[in-house]
């Protein structure tokens, strides 16, 4: 089963951290990656950059173009891992070694329902 | 369970949000500020214990209010209060009611208004900036100091002189209306505009120490474009100033030598900065309304897409100029644009280009700079000479100085030798 792991954090505290602090942090979470991949579970990362660069479509007949973010909400998704795990106590104990090197956040699982009616080309 | 790392960083996130907060109900900055010090001190010793609040901001802005106003009730017993203001935050359900009474939009406001008190036009812009670092930023008297090179008592005694000057001065507390908040979004981005260059253009063995005046600026313009997420140059702030900050560690080199755009290791170029910097270019272009911050973050743009120098597009830059030069027509504009001339159509071009500008840029390092560079690209090396040497007398760091006079030294050596730019010019 495909897991994903969704990183919700306040952007403000996240903002709030020096780039040594931040340099240091992702140090740290690139090691537990190198675990994942010698167990061969490590899918695509990725961190997002900050929801000022959002841009929001609001679905419809005419779909519309919006500026984000929208009104603060206190956690914004700021990144995601995709994990291959046999079971979900398996996907949880991967989460909690990245959450071990993360100062404030949460960390959400949620399985991956594929959808890949077509290749991707990335 | 809360760790003290979490309390401490939950504190200083907030704090414009709080403090703004408190200055809309108390008015007065000093009173607001220790209201906010004793909410902070309340914090740290009911949080750990009890865990963190639901809202830690509210939290924070009911306990600092109740705090003053408990202290004028003590000061004035006659005095009767509203009910309304006399609630405690004490249960989670009070809590949350007040805290649903505080609108978001009141938020914004409320951090528009404390970063705009600090940028009153009677304050000259060192004391604006100063006293943003110390209000909004909440940087201690010390740090900020340290960063504008000056002794702590000195920098003490500006920022009470600052802070005298704009208790006197009138900044009105209702709701701003569309004007009045496009004028406050104005001043505070100037502001933080000069808070980014008072760090960028320092160089030389004091650069390490002003990197975090830098690294303030791009925190407050983050924060002013989460309050306004469509405002297009409040994006085009940002990506300036993340695309120009992309650039500081192959700004100087081992010996904190100056080294040109031109020259500088790209590789050494943040990329992850100036991804997130065109990516604002490209969202802000989107809404067609164009402004000197999205044109000169367009400009910094054409620098960082290529690998290498030559490869500038200089064609391009000419005509984003063109553009600023039109809508914000001013000396300083114009000779970055003959850098970009000089590239396209030759130094002799560049140089009947800021000939005209000689008067007003009388007092400007920049300007003889690049005029001393492109003389000695017309072999013109006398007048090339009595160009450097007027740079080397305005030059403002000793780095500045010192690169100049490597061009000195050229001309003493070669007679027609390639002239490097000051690097500012291709901001």
């Amino acid at each position: 089963m495909l897991y994903s792991i969704l990183c919700y954090e306040s952007e403000a505290l996240a903002a709030g951290r020096t780039k040594q602090e931040d340099d240091a942090m992702m140090g740290r979470l690139a090691n537990v990656l190198v675990k994942f991949k010698g167990e061969g579970k490590l899918g695509p990362v990725a961190r997002l950059m900050p929801t000022t660069t959002a841009t929001h479509i609001r679905s419809g007949k005419e779909p519309a173009v919006i500026d984000g973010p929208f009104a603060e909400t206190k956690e914004q998704l700021l990144g995601f891992y995709v994990l291959d795990c046999p079971s979900l106590e398996d996907a949880i104990a991967a989460a909690k070694l990245l959450a071990a090197e993360k100062p404030h956040g949460t960390l959400e699982i949620r399985p991956v329902a594929v959808f890949n009616p077509v290749e991707p080309s990335l | 369970m809360t760790d003290m790392a979490w309390i401490d960083a939950a504190l200083t996130a907030a704090r414009p949000q709080v403090l703004g907060a408190l200055l809309r109900y108390f008015r007065v900055l000093d009173a607001a500020e220790d209201a906010y010090q004793e909410a902070c001190l309340r914090a740290l010793k009911t949080w750990p214990v009890k865990g963190p609040p639901r809202d830690p901001a509210a939290w924070r802005i009911f306990v600092g209010r109740n705090f003053a106003l408990d202290e004028v009730r003590r000061r004035n017993k006659q005095t009767s209060l509203p009910e309304e203001d006399d609630i405690a935050p004490e249960t989670q359900d009070t809590q949350s009611e007040l805290a649903d009474r505080l609108d978001e939009s009141q938020y914004r406001d409320d951090i528009l208004r404390l970063l705009f008190v600090c940028c009153h036009p009677e304050l000259p812009a060192t004391q604006q900036i100063a006293l943003a670092l110390r209000i909004v930023s909440g940087l201690t008297v010390k740090e900020i100091a340290r960063a504008f090179l000056v002794g702590e008592s000195a920098m003490e005694q500006r920022i009470t002189r600052a802070k005298a000057r704009i208790t006197a001065a009138d900044v009105p507390f209702e709701t701003p209306g569309a004007p009045e908040r496009a004028e406050r979004l104005a001043a505070v981005s100037t502001m933080i505009y000069l808070l980014f260059n008072e760090g960028y253009s320092a160089s030389g063995g004091n650069a390490h120490v002003r990197v975090p005046l830098c690294e303030e600026a791009i925190r407050l313009s983050r924060l002013l474009l989460r309050l306004f997420p469509a405002n297009s140059e409040i994006m085009g702030l940002l990506a300036l100033l993340l695309l120009q900050h992309a650039r500081a560690g192959a700004r100087l080199d081992a010996e904190n030598n100056i080294v040109l755009l031109e020259d500088q290791d790209r590789s050494r170029w943040d990329s992850g900065l100036i991804a997130e910097g065109l990516a604002l270019v490209e969202k802000a272009i989107r809404h067609r309304r164009v402004g000197p911050y999205q044109i000169q973050a367009a400009i910094a743009a054409v620098h960082s897409q290529v690998k290498n120098a030559a490869e500038t597009d200089w064609a391009e830059i000419d005509r984003l100029y063109e553009v600023l030069e039109a809508i914000q027509p001013s000396p300083v504009v114009t000779l970055n644009r003959a850098v970009a001339v000089a590239k396209l159509r030759g130094p002799g071009d560049a140089l009947t280009m800021i000939e005209p500008l000689a008067k007003k840029l009388e007092g400007y390092f920049y300007f003889f700079g690049v005029k001393g560079a492109l003389l000695t690209q017309l072999a013109r090396n006398e007048e090339a000479r009595t160009a450097f040497n007027r740079a080397i007398a305005l030059a403002n760091t000793a780095a500045e100085a010192a690169h100049i006079r490597l061009h000195l030294d050229r001309l003493q050596k070669d007679s027609a030798p390639q002239a490097g730019t000051p690097e500012r010019q291709a901001t």
